[in-house]
């Protein structure tokens, strides 16, 4: 079982935030990996809102053909973040070359096309280089998005964060989301590391997806060339949640509609009984089993957590207006944000998304039993 | 024997036939009704002479001949009474003096069963026990990271989908719009498939009717029964219990003036249409309902003369090609419920299954494909249509299934899988790999008749007298003298305790793969098999 941390702030944070919380949780990962979603930057990105920053590992060669693609591509390089790491990692941690976080000027030939166009074609670059990097082993690409930095390691995550010195001034990020891993994979890859990233959703997930096939099968069938990968069963719950407000066009509120529709009877005497009707048929596929405990993050800069239908994973978010945090367990909240009034830390249960919103005020909690804002 | 004795090339003796009656005369009280039950009077009253030997003590007189008579059962040799192993002798017998013994060799009988140049026919299903489905496993148990769920305690929701499913972007843009969606049942996925009214007896279909409803109105199970093409009768047409019954069209319209006519009186839409193709006991031949079983009864709801053999033509005469007739009946059909009751194709197993498939994924009308295996029963067909024709229902499914992931529509036409499920009796195990290879539904039919009315045939040639209208325990017979053995309350008894198994059955497979809240369809992922060859022909799991 994994451990999940994600965290939205008024003043940006050093990701140390996210690593030391993740520390007190350490019987709940295993060392075989940590992701860290940085979003809504400080510091030097500050002022790079729109660029599109390459987060991945890379050799040298890999560095190079990564250089010569880009440039071929029009791509220029407009700010580079240097990670420095000792000659020795430390033990569980592998030896790479770079570490790169690059945030890149766009093409002059892409001035002018519309954003659903720049999105889809951000998401082929990064699709080519995973390619790439598949055939020749020598680059890995976890994001290429506006304002979005993504960092996967194997290794213990304290001794990841400081091996790769993440504490440091010009790195930090008014929301982030963290998991230490517990490998349920049978070979440890970084692709199978969460926070999972698709054109400006992300999410992490507690526990295994035990209908992980069919759903796959059906999102791999839909003919959007970013739902691909699933290195890990839980990769699905990012490309459910692009689906679901990108294709749909519906709202948060109906992504545990989807997931994990109501029984029946619910549906007869909810509100929105003929849509979610036939949003649980339609969107029968997709519907996860469980035991799954989900934090994500949408391109509006909220954060939000559900919970499976059974509510068999630990979650909890708490904070105070301008900070909250959404943990696996109280004591990661208590490291983060220790003057809270615990009283309102909230455990969302089998019909709860508890949801932080962009302004950071309050979290707001929907039921599925509510009724559910109109398909826009 | 004398050596002038009178044979034919189809003489045989009781050591020929495939079961011989082993008849005990010391326990034997010659009550006689072994030889009244016997619905093929394979046996009769056997006066036997025997010569006795009459010993005087100490030789004092030379010993003497006697004749004595005496009185048992005699199996008979006309292979036109053949014992068929139903053992209703035995059943009878108040002192367990007789019963049907297997033959040890290969019957001489098999060569003799085309008198007047006509084959074999029967009911049953294809002579060959055991199936592939029983020998895969379900491996993916949830184990450490994360638990097993509870089969007893846990919330289920054993469901499946019966009509055309919408991609989710076209069904919101339809529900803006306000446009047609297709009508879509949500039931239970084990269906009771197609058993006409006249291959079943009267109290055969109230029983399961009666079931059905209980199933459905007390316990809350949305189970569903197809009525297979016979009709149906009057009062069920008008009756709101008619939401729990598939009607089925075939190629002899049986029962459908009956039905048409009953259209404005109908107080609710019934299930669904199943347009049956073929069967997978007889693929590529028609239903057949000899004339021993077309009584009164039967004629009237079908429309017919009585006391003639009703074979329905193998494919719809009203049209040329199946795409013709597929898209037209399905829009018929559609068109009577005025498009609120969904509408499927029912073919037997082929090698061209996914032809029809993908035809069927561009008619918008088109509310599932309905796929009978090889393994299939029926009340009468030929018997080498039975043992030799037709496609295995696990890798035709599969095929389909994965037909439809290739084209994305794996949620829009749901697969419902026929043909021997649960033969061997495994009929939860064999459900669920089925719907984990890809079925969205199962239907059974003579598992139904085993279970909940004790139905004696076999996969091993016993009884399989369905289609002469002899059944000995009244199921499959239209005699009331025959089927007032069958008490239809009792049947829907059973009915209702086979359901309420196969979901207890299906929630412990489930339950420790970790899914409850959805059916597992396509999750090939839970199965595997220790056959390398099966294990890449159904792209699952070789285990050893």
């Amino acid at each position: 079982m994994c451990r999940l941390f994600a965290i939205t702030s008024d003043e940006p944070l050093s990701p140390m935030v996210a690593f030391e919380a993740l520390d007190v949780m350490r019987e709940g990962h295993d060392g075989s990996g940590v992701g860290l979603f940085l979003r809504d930057l400080g510091g030097p990105f500050e002022d790079m809102k729109d660029a599109p920053i390459l987060s991945g590992i890379f050799t040298e060669n890999g560095l190079k053909r990564l250089d010569t693609f880009m440039m071929n591509l029009g791509f220029m390089t407009k700010y580079k973040l240097p990670i420095k790491v000792s000659k020795t990692p430390p033990s569980g941690v592998p030896k790479r070359d770079i570490y790169l976080i690059r945030a890149y000027e766009y093409p002059e030939e892409w001035d002018g096309l519309s954003q659903p166009e720049l999105y889809d074609r951000l998401v082929n670059i990064r699709l080519q280089l995973r390619e790439m990097g598949k055939a020749e082993g020598d680059m890995m690409v976890f994001s290429f998005w506006p304002d979005v930095i993504m960092i996967k390691e194997i290794g213990e995550p304290l001794k990841v964060a400081q091996h790769l010195k993440l504490d440091r001034k010009d790195i930090k990020a008014r929301v982030m989301m963290a998991q230490g891993r517990q490998n349920t994979n049978y070979a440890i890859n970084l692709y199978a590391c969460h926070p999972f990233f698709l054109q400006g959703f992300s999410t992490m997930t507690n526990g295994e997806n035990t209908a992980f096939i069919p759903i796959r099968d059906y999102l791999q069938s839909r003919g959007i060339p970013g739902y691909t990968g699933y290195q890990s069963d839980s990769e699905v719950f990012t490309h459910i949640l692009h689906y679901t407000l990108e294709r749909l066009g519906l709202g948060i509120e109906a992504y545990k509609h989807i997931i994990t529709p109501l029984q029946d009877e619910d549906i007869a005497v909810h509100p929105n009984a003929g849509l979610l009707q036939h949003l649980k048929q339609s969107c029968r596929r997709l519907i996860i089993d469980g035991p799954n405990c989900v934090i994500g993050c949408l391109p509006d800069h909220s954060l939000f957590m559900v919970q499976d239908r059974k509510k068999l994973r630990p979650g909890v978010v708490g904070g105070r207006p301008g900070r909250y945090a959404f943990s696996s367990e109280i004591c990661g909240l208590d490291a983060a944000i220790p003057d809270r009034d615990k009283t309102l830390d909230f455990q969302p249960m089998h019909l709860d998304t508890a949801i932080v919103g962009p302004n950071r005020q309050e979290v707001a909690v929907c039921r599925q039993t509510s009724p559910l804002p109109l398909p826009h | 024997m004398p050596s002038n004795i009178p044979i034919t090339p189809s003489t045989l003796s009781v050591k020929d036939l495939p079961w011989q009656i082993d008849w005990n005369k010391g326990k034997c009280t010659l009550c006689g009704q072994c030889t009244a039950v016997c619905p093929v009077q394979a046996i009769e009253l056997g006066v036997f002479r025997k010569r006795c030997i009459n010993l005087s003590p100490g030789f004092a007189t030379p010993p003497e001949n006697t004749m004595q008579l005496y009185y048992g059962i005699r199996q008979k040799t006309d292979t036109a009474y053949s014992c068929v192993g139903c053992a209703v002798c035995n059943l009878v017998c108040p002192n367990g003096a007789i019963s049907p013994c297997r033959s040890d060799e290969t019957d001489k009988l098999v060569f003799h069963r085309d008198r007047g140049g006509l084959p074999r026919s029967r009911g049953g299903r294809r002579n060959v026990p055991g199936t592939v489905l029983d020998q895969i496993k379900f491996i993916r148990i949830s184990m450490l990271t994360d638990p097993a769920l509870d089969a007893g305690r846990h919330e289920f929701e054993i469901r499946t989908l019966l009509g055309r499913v919408l991609p989710p972007e076209e069904n919101l843009k339809f529900i803006r719009q306000n446009g047609w969606i297709p009508p879509v049942r949500e039931i239970y996925p084990l269906m009771i498939g197609g058993m006409s009214f006249g291959a079943l007896s009267p109290n055969m279909w109230e029983g399961i009717q009666l079931g059905v409803a209980y199933l459905n109105e007390e316990l809350g199970m949305p189970v569903r029964v197809c009525t297979g093409e016979g009709g149906c009768p009057p009062r069920l047409l008008r009756s709101r219990f008619l939401k729990y019954v598939i009607l089925q069209i075939a190629s002899g319209y049986f029962g459908w003036d009956e039905i048409i006519h009953a259209l404005p009186e109908m107080k609710e839409d019934p299930c669904a249409i199943e347009i049956k193709y073929g069967q997978g006991a007889k693929p590529g031949d028609g239903g057949l309902l000899m004339w021993y079983k077309v009584n009164r009864l039967i004629a009237a709801i079908r429309g017919v003369p009585a006391g003639v053999s009703l074979p329905s033509p193998p494919t719809h005469q009203t049209q040329y090609s199946i795409e013709e007739s597929v898209a037209k009946m399905i829009q018929s059909m559609s068109m009577a419920w005025g498009f609120r009751v969904p509408v499927y194709p029912k073919i037997s197993g082929t090698s061209t299954a996914l032809a029809v498939l993908n035809n069927l994924t561009r008619n918008p009308f088109a509310g599932g494909l309905g796929i009978d295996g090889e393994d299939g029963g029926t009340g009468a067909a030929y018997n080498v249509s039975m043992n030799h024709m037709g496609y295995p229902i696990a890798s035709n499914i599969r095929d389909a299934y994965l037909g439809l992931v290739t084209a994305g529509m794996q949620n829009e036409i749901p697969l419902i899988a026929g043909g021997g499920i649960g033969k061997s009796g495994n009929i939860a195990a064999n459900a669920a790999a089925l719907i984990m290879l890809g079925a969205s539904g199962i239907q059974i039919g003579k598992y139904i008749m085993q279970a909940a009315a004790g139905c004696l045939g076999s996969e091993t040639d016993r009884c399989n007298i369905c289609n002469i209208g002899r059944c000995p325990k009244g199921i499959t017979s239209q005699d009331p003298r025959l089927y007032r053995r069958l008490d239809p309350q009792q049947v829907a008894q059973r009915v209702v305790d086979v359901f309420l198994a196969f979901d207890m059955e299906l929630k412990k497979i489930i339950a420790p793969l970790g899914r409850s809240t959805s059916l597992p369809i396509g999750m090939s992922d839970a199965l595997g098999i220790n056959d390398y060859h099966i294990s890449k022909r159904l792209s699952i799991n070789y285990v050893v």
